[in-house]
């Protein structure tokens, strides 16, 4: 036999952890929408196509910008001590994640409305005149908006990178302590965005692109999530235990149904019929492949809470 | 420099909790929260069934990966011995270092950061023992310097069996059980 007791039953910590609830999924969920976005965006910048009316490089910063603000109030939401938010920036701790990401945030926004200041909408020239001027003066320097496309896919690819290292790094929680889960989150991120990019897109040669590219992601996010059980698996103890969380464990049915079936191979097959004209482009394989996303990130946040070092 | 540590014997704990509601006194620590509990672990076949009482804590680790998860630094190594330590008014209460604490010693305080043990560093620092060490009635904890070879805890260290919690986690933790 073999039996551990305990006197401690710490709230929020006993009898397994439950720190992290709805705002952190959802940040993470959010964060990598954005990051897709980002490099959506900084390809076409790159390509040169925000000459092109309908571009979706044209509107979707401002879905960026949307989405950002309600992923880091999410994560506001979730901090206890709120008041010393400020804390963040007065320092840079080089071993923290978490760190790293509230730096990379704050890069972000700039980033973003840089972009913006591209094709800036007309209401926004007729309030500010002075964007008119800033926006002809980049609009001029061609390689410049080259530069920002290619600042749009580094800074993106970090973003969506640190959402998953943040919880990869915690290694007393063997689920997530795989180092592919970066991966796996940017993928995943990258194809929830072209995702919804496709289903908003207006022009075909952007929808047609995408459908194939979110195709291409989500094949090898079945690959990534493979591989990640596989490194589970063939680990120490407390991994394997951990894999079996999401394998046949109180997590499997969400994982397979959802994250799996629903958001990931269902869709997948819709769009590959969808690029090969055999049936319309519709909103549902979108959708899916977001919900699964944002479930993704909470099996994983969860059944991560619920692993741990015997 | 000293390098604070301790050293529980589990053949002298009874687990009367003296040290619990030391700690919760000591510390006011508020209620539905403890800083220091204890851990029964029965093992063996019948009939050599052995049990293995423990006072457990913070393990104060020289390698703590709630100090390198921490984003503001609140959680940090204190210069006296080595002691991990949280700055409340640093604390955003992410609870990273929770996440990453392999032996859960952590908690929200309910004013919003992060809590947990912290060797009675007022206490140490005015040279007295721990509050838990200093009122236990089997005299089962040893409270010192590990750097230096007189000291009590380094003597029973050097002549006595023990063992760390979950070695494995590397973490280095700094409280050992003399078996
Ligand atoms: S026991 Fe946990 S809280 Fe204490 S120093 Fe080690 S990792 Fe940090
Ligand atoms: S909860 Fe406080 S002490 Fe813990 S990692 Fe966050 S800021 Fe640091």
């Amino acid at each position: 036999m073999h039996e551990i007791t305990t006197t401690r039953n710490n709230h929020l910590i006993d009898p397994s952890l439950e720190i992290w609830g709805w705002e952190i999924p959802v940040y993470l969920f959010l964060g990598g929408m954005v990051a897709g976005m980002m490099i959506i965006t900084g390809y076409f910048l790159f390509k040169q196509r925000q000459t092109e009316e309908t571009c979706s490089c044209r509107y979707v910063p401002w879905v960026s910008l949307v989405l950002l603000s309600l992923g880091m109030f999410a994560l506001f939401l979730d901090l206890e001590h709120k008041l010393f938010t400020w804390r963040l920036y007065t320092t840079f701790q080089v071993t923290s994640p978490m760190s790293w990401g509230a730096w990379i945030l704050i890069i972000v926004y700039p980033a973003i409305l840089v972009t913006i200041l591209i094709t800036p909408p007309k209401w926004l020239v007729e309030k500010f005149p002075v964007v008119k001027k800033y926006s002809e003066w980049l609009n001029e320097r061609k390689i410049w908006i080259k530069n920002i496309g290619v600042a749009n896919m580094i800074l993106g690819a970090m973003l969506g990178m640190y959402t998953g290292i943040l919880l990869s790094s915690l290694g007393a929680r063997p689920l997530w302590n795989t180092s592919i889960l970066w991966l796996l989150f940017l993928v995943s991120g990258l194809s929830g965005a072209a995702a919804f990019v496709h289903m908003v897109a207006k022009n075909v040669y952007e929808r047609e692109l995408l459908a194939k590219a979110d195709n291409g992601f989500l094949t090898f996010e079945l690959f990534v999530i493979a591989l990640m059980i596989i490194g589970l698996l063939t680990s120490t103890q407390v991994h394997q235990e951990a894999a079996m969380l999401i394998l046949t464990g109180p997590y499997a049915a969400t994982f397979w149904v959802f994250v799996v079936g629903i958001g990931i191979i269902i869709p997948l097959i819709i769009q590959l019929m969808a690029v090969n004209h055999k049936v319309n482009h519709t909103p549902w394989a979108p959708i899916m492949v977001i919900v699964g996303g944002l479930i993704l990130r909470f099996v994983i946040v969860e059944a991560g809470q619920v692993s741990s070092w015997f | 420099m000293a390098r604070y540590g301790m050293a529980i014997d589990t053949k002298l704990c009874v687990g009367c909790m003296d040290c619990v509601v030391a700690c919760k006194t000591e510390n006011n620590v508020p209620e539905g929260y403890n800083r220091d509990w204890i851990t029964e672990e029965a093992f063996g076949k019948f009939p050599n069934i052995n049990l293995e009482i423990r006072s457990e804590r913070c393990n104060h680790c020289e390698n703590a990966p709630c100090v390198s998860s921490c984003p503001t630094g609140a959680s940090h190594y204190h210069d006296i011995g080595g002691v991990v330590l949280v700055e409340y008014n640093e604390c955003i209460g992410c609870k990273a270092c929770i996440a990453s604490c392999p032996y859960d010693a952590r908690f929200i305080h309910p004013d919003g950061y992060a809590d947990k043990c912290t060797f009675c560093i007022h206490r140490v620092e005015e040279g007295k023992d721990p509050a838990c060490v200093s009122v236990c009635p089997t005299n089962c904890m040893i409270f010192g310097d590990l750097d230096d070879p007189n000291s009590e805890i380094s003597k029973q260290l050097n002549s006595r069996k023990h063992h760390s919690l979950k070695p494995v986690a590397g973490t280095n933790p700094k409280i050992f059980y003399l078996t």
